[in-house]
């Protein structure tokens, strides 16, 4: 039996985003080097600034400026970065609490080895040199040995966060500001490409039917139950349940069921307009499969016409299908397929 | 112990348009929860638990975006269940809150739909370069057109009857302020002037694509009781799926359609739908569906559904109207658009549908359906509680 087909399917689409009064403000900063939080009823600065509080479900739009310097909360060394992650040399992910702000930011980190990175670690914001209001306006964050902790003295920030509530009254020191989220020309909606890479296997059920099709024959399969033959087949009968095995060959001639005429032009499709798309039900075939008609005028196709496929060599399945010149089928003979 | 009963409490829309540029995904979905709240005069707080839908993630390219609607929605330290069926999604998300209030897991459940569709690509979501398959040579109405074909072979119907449907929708939504669509000057000449796209699919016979989203509170009898406005009621709620090829399907009167119908009247004790249902909200992507669904849904007997539309019994003034807000030819969110005609069937016996309210209305059916006609959901509200 032939090894069953393998080939890369690549899902890859640049998607858009609308960001709404919040992320407009934190994205518009960072391409103008500022970094904003924004603030709850309860004096928090969370940044990344959301649009709703996460206690209270409140509407948040109070903005905070931050500073550009911060202290890693956790972090994970990245020793093999894929393709479109921020830096192409190993690096860690780090959480990074910006001075002033109550929450952390994930974003990378470049240092030279693992061995360069713990939790407390000071540092600061590496800006892209071109900024677009992205979050890569932040290139990355880097050790930083300028001023020292303000926090120094407290405990560790991670150990921190256990602490008792009430230290939390103490005044903290805080660089966040009033900043108002207004800038001119703000960004207010992004492109975020998205890709995914698989393997794809169509199967063996598959593989047969692609192996018979390269030899210009259609090979289905039946049901051991229902009886009904599967073009193509899927190595089980959707119906039944049950694993379908004994190959059929179907074809190579059959019959319109259905058709729409096909008016406007698809994206990626270099077929001229109009053209006709239609449902055929190959003979012995017991579900109709979709193929173009040609070699005959669009307006003349119509419901039970008899056609047979025509191969090009260049391509996997019949480039289409044409009248074979027998008479139409009675409409009684096909309507159970339609 | 009988299911508690379950009313339908508050109702929010978006004003579904093209592009909701001033908003994110985050910011649509709490436009229409916070209407829904108000409108039965609850906050958050009052919410147990949130169920939500939306078509397939590829569309926006957002993996799992219930994850960060948590908090524009209220859910944190709440259960939050995200509900997924294709087309017909808005419906089953109802349907699954529904279920939590019938089964006494919770009270009062936010119930919410949306799709962003200007940020997504619906067509490249649903035509993934799949390695050794064909490409789908015509789109979603090149699907959909050539059951349409059967239909009219099947029946015999004029091929007005499509025009009929995209004329009476269309109207409809002028009376709707929250469709997407208000066409002023629409004439019938209009719509079988606009050009033809997959024949016998004309243009004016399409869905357009839109932002939005619909929420609902649904509550408890207590809840129900305390509530400002009057609620409507459950009758019925029923799922059925199907494959979406299988040798013996009937693309033209799926069997699951059929039988999901066939559920939810027995659950509402409807021998006779065509009398004893007032209003319908069905999903209609493509007008000829309403001759279609007519039929299939019990209205019309087979190869009867066209008739019922050509005679006017489907308009607004007819003794079923059908689609009074305009229905998906006039606002197609698609995520929502299920849990749309849900929410316009329980606004209907709530006597809540302005502009386009049927007098009188006393029972409505809601439907859904997605896919390649393979999930269906639909649910028949009352003005009344249900007897038990
Ligand atoms: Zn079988």
């Amino acid at each position: 039996m032939p090894q069953p087909l393998r080939a890369p399917l690549v899902v890859e689409f640049p998607f858009t985003r609308s960001l709404g009064p919040v992320q407009s403000a934190f994205l518009t900063g960072l391409r103008e080097r500022t970094v904003l939080g924004v603030r709850t009823a309860d004096g928090r600065i969370l940044v990344p600034p959301v649009e709703y509080d996460p206690v209270t479900a409140d509407e948040l739009r109070e903005l905070a400026e931050v500073a550009a310097t911060g202290t890693v909360t956790t972090w994970a060394w990245n020793p093999a970065p894929r393709r479109g992650q921020p830096l192409a040399t190993p690096f860690a992910w780090v959480l990074v609490r910006l001075d002033g702000a109550d929450t952390a930011l994930l974003h990378a980190l470049d240092a030279p080895g693992p061995g360069a990175v713990r939790t407390g670690l000071r540092v600061t914001v590496r800006w892209a040199a071109e900024r677009t209001g992205s979050i890569t306006d932040i290139a990355c964050f880097e050790p930083y040995e300028g001023e020292s902790d303000p926090y120094e003295g407290e405990p560790d920030p991670y150990e921190r966060e256990r602490v008792p509530y009430e230290h939390e009254h103490e005044p903290r020191p805080r660089t966040a500001g009033g900043h108002d989220g207004r800038f001119d020309d703000p960004v207010t909606g992004i492109v975020a490409p998205a890709r995914l890479d698989y393997d794809y296997s169509p199967g063996r059920a598959q593989s047969r039917y692609l192996h018979a099709l390269a030899e210009r024959r259609t090979v289905g399969e039946r049901c051991p139950s229902c009886r009904k033959v599967y073009v193509p087949p899927r190595g089980a009968c959707p119906t039944c349940g049950v694993a379908t095995a004994e190959q059929i060959e179907v074809g190579p001639r059959g019959t319109v069921t259905t058709y729409c005429v096909v008016n406007i032009k698809a994206k990626n499709l270099d077929i001229a307009v109009p053209y006709v798309y239609a449902h055929i039900a190959l003979d012995g075939a017991d579900l109709a499969l979709h193929a173009r008609i040609g070699g005959i005028p669009y307006d003349q196709v119509r419901m039970g016409l008899r056609v047979e496929p025509v191969w090009t060599a260049s391509s996997r399945y019949p480039d289409h299908y044409r009248p074979s010149g027998e008479p139409d089928a009675d409409y009684e003979v096909y309507k159970e397929l339609l | 112990m009988a299911e508690e009963p379950v009313a339908v409490v508050g109702i929010g829309q978006t004003r579904h348009r093209a592009a909701r540029r001033d908003v994110s995904l985050a910011g649509l979905v709490r436009e229409a929860a916070l209407r829904a709240l108000a409108d039965a005069e609850l906050t958050w707080a009052d919410i147990d638990a949130v169920v939500i839908g939306k078509a397939p993630d590829f569309f926006e390219g957002v993996m799992m975006p219930e994850l960060y609607l948590a908090d524009a929605l209220g859910a944190v330290g709440k259960p939050m269940l995200r509900v997924h069926t294709a087309g017909s999604v808005g419906g089953s998300t109802a349907l699954v809150a529904a279920d939590l209030i019938a089964a006494r897991v919770h009270t009062t459940v936010l119930t919410l739909a949306f799709e962003k569709q200007s940020e997504s690509n619906a067509m490249w979501g649903l035509s993934l370069p799949v390695p050794f398959q064909q490409p789908l040579l015509a789109g979603a109405g090149g699907f959909f057109a050539p059951h349409i074909r059967a239909y009219m072979r099947r029946t015999g119907a004029p091929d007005t009857i499509g025009a009929l449907v995209a004329y009476k929708d269309r109207r409809n939504a002028l009376r709707n302020p929250y469709a997407h669509l208000h066409e002023h000057g629409i004439t019938l000449a209009k719509v079988q002037e606009s050009p033809m796209l997959w024949d016998p699919i004309r243009y004016s016979e399409t869905c357009p694509s839109s932002d939005g989203a619909c929420a609902m509170i649904l509550a408890d009898r207590a809840g129900a009781a305390r509530a400002p406005r009057p609620a409507a009621w459950v009758h019925g709620g029923a799922m059925r799926s199907e494959p979406t090829l299988f040798a013996g399907k009937d693309f033209v009167s799926p069997r699951a359609g059929k039988d999901c119908a066939a559920a939810v009247y027995r659950q509402a004790r409807i021998t006779d739908p065509r009398r004893e249902i007032d209003v319908v909200e069905m999903y209609v992507p493509f007008s000829w569906y309403e001759p279609m669904w007519l039929e299939n849904l019990g209205f019309a007997a087979e190869g009867e559904g066209w008739k019922l539309t050509e005679s006017g019994v489907t308009e607004l003034d007819g003794d079923l109207p059908v689609n009074p807000s305009g229905g998906v030819l006039s606002a197609n969110p698609i995520g929502a658009s299920g849990m749309i005609r849900f929410a316009e069937a329980a606004l209907q016996v709530r006597g809540q549908a302005g502009e386009h309210q049927i007098d009188g209305a006393r029972r409505a059916l809601g439907h859904a359906y997605g896919g390649g006609s393979q999930f269906f959901a639909m649910w028949l509200v009352g003005s009344e509680p249900p007897t038990t």
